[in-house]
């Protein structure tokens, strides 16, 4: 990991049906790291991550994909910029009609040259790795939401991409599933040295898997600290996150000998 | 030659025979019944106005005249928006809602190309053979009302139905048909991505699909009508 920034938000500002959802937010994402944004509902989580992919476009400020500026690219460069990122959203957002092994395949056989051989040695691959092969043959809504999951993120870096964005990876699914699903976030960086970004409400799954957590509240970024610092903060916003999650200074000491 | 050139490649091949598929044979049963139904219709409504004046003999060119001029694009349009333009705003609104259409942009995979393409080149191909369909069952719809109620003998209803339509009147029809098929994938697509969240979104663009396409149908058939025929 280096401290050359994969991701930088420049006081970005949007507003979406008259309110404003994001208001000058400003933070970097290192290469390598697995950068975690929490806060409430509708606090502006998603919006967040749907600028880094250029989804939605800044009404003010710029955000920058290493030296370039996704915001204000067009064309052929944004889909050049758009390659650098795989993207697990929040439902896994399957092409329903297809089935898991044709939906992994897709962006191969979108965007590449290769062979259906190659591709089909490249997909099967993948889905082992995740541990969904069995289910190559099957439709999107045969399978549970783990796997939905497992195999959104299978479709997500197919390509080989450097950034990952995970949107909600663990909303909806039960603890266990949680946890096997942050196991799958800390793997994938450890096997391929991605950078993440995961966006979730999940306080637990974020001190687990998070190397930074940053705080949104209502459109502002209130901090960006590691996991131990975020813990022990005395921002009022923060202690109201932890406490609504049952975390206490107590509870912090514990997670802290715990890791 | 662009449209030839997209269906004839590789990976578009699959889909576009898929949509073939929807767009045309998954049509032909309700649009059979519609279809044999307008004839009948027509056969019977002039028929018997005809018969007044002895006429009826010339049910065969009325009811041929007016389904290829008119009727046959026209219910052809009604039937494919209300049944495919409706299926297919629902799936594109489906897909917006739970963020596939997303997942397309951020794989930088063009959403027109890769979803609204193979739909119109399927609907280009598909409206006027099914409007020929549609033409030729309400001819014959024509033909056993015109036997069975008017007592018109079938060699004399097809000897009219011929003699008075003329290749102009076949290719502005199945010229509509086209129009009316860029006019439905356009609007359901055009729906489809711009549903809202969730359910009643899907919903709304559903409604809003068939209703756009229905009056747009009658508009532009109106003009397509008063540009080649006055």
């Amino acid at each position: 990991m280096n401290g050359e920034p994969a991701i930088r938000f420049e006081r970005v500002g949007k507003r979406l049906g008259g309110r404003a959802v994001l208001d000058g937010v400003s933070f970097e994402v290192r290469r390598g790291e697995i950068f975690v944004i929490v806060g409430a509902s509708g606090s502006g989580k998603s919006v967040t991550l749907k600028h880094m992919v250029r989804l939605l476009t800044p009404d003010e400020g710029r955000v920058w994909v290493g030296c370039d500026c996704i915001s204000e690219a067009r064309g052929g460069e944004l889909a050049r910029l758009r390659d650098r990122f795989g993207v697990l959203f929040q439902g896994a957002a399957l092409l329903q009609w297809l089935t898991v092994y044709d939906n992994v395949a897709l962006p191969l056989r979108e965007k590449t040259t290769l062979s259906e051989t190659e591709i089909e040695a490249r997909v099967m691959a993948q889905l082992e790795a995740l541990g969904v092969a069995d289910a190559a043959d099957r439709h999107p809504a045969d399978l549970s939401g783990g796997m939905q999951k497992r195999v959104g993120l299978a479709r997500a870096v197919i390509l080989g991409p450097e950034i990952v964005l995970y949107d909600e990876p663990t909303s909806g699914l039960d603890p266990v599933t949680s946890r096997r699903i942050d196991d799958m976030i800390l793997e994938m960086r450890e096997r391929h040295g991605l950078t993440s970004v995961v966006v979730t409400h999940d306080l637990h799954s974020a001190l687990a898997i998070g190397d930074r957590i940053a705080l949104i509240d209502r459109g502002r970024l209130i901090e960006v600290r590691t996991p131990a610092d975020f813990l022990r903060s005395d921002n009022e916003v923060v202690r109201a996150f932890l406490s609504a999650q049952y975390i206490t200074r107590r509870g912090a000491w514990e997670t802290e000998m715990g890791r | 030659m662009w449209a030839l050139r997209f269906v004839l490649s590789r990976r578009n091949r699959r889909e576009v025979l898929v949509q073939l598929f929807v767009t045309g044979i998954k049509s032909l049963g309700v649009l059979s019944v519609v279809a044999a139904f307008i004839g009948m219709i027509l056969a019977l409504q002039t028929g018997l106005e005809l018969r007044r004046y002895g006429q009826e003999v010339n049910i065969g060119t009325a009811v041929t005249v007016v389904m290829v001029r008119e009727m046959g694009p026209f219910m052809t349009g009604l039937v494919i928006a209300a049944s495919v333009g409706a299926a297919i705003a629902a799936q594109m609104a489906t897909m917006t809602v739970s963020e596939e259409i997303a997942a397309l942009e951020v794989m930088s995979i063009d959403p027109v190309r890769f979803l609204v393409m193979p739909r119109l080149a399927a609907m280009l191909v598909m409206m006027p053979l099914l409007t020929v369909y549609t033409n030729v069952l309400g001819v014959l719809g024509g033909a056993v009302v015109g036997k069975t109620q008017l007592g018109v003998a079938l060699p004399a209803y097809f000897d009219n139905a011929i003699q008075f339509v003329r290749n102009k009147d076949l290719y502005v029809g199945l010229f509509k048909a086209m129009v009316f098929g860029v006019i439905i994938v356009t609007v359901a697509c055009q729906q489809g991505f711009q549903a809202s969240e969730g359910a009643v979104g899907v919903g709304v663009a559903t409604r809003r699909t068939v209703v756009i396409s229905f009056l747009t149908i009658l508009a532009v058939g109106y003009m397509i009508t008063r540009l080649f025929y006055t």
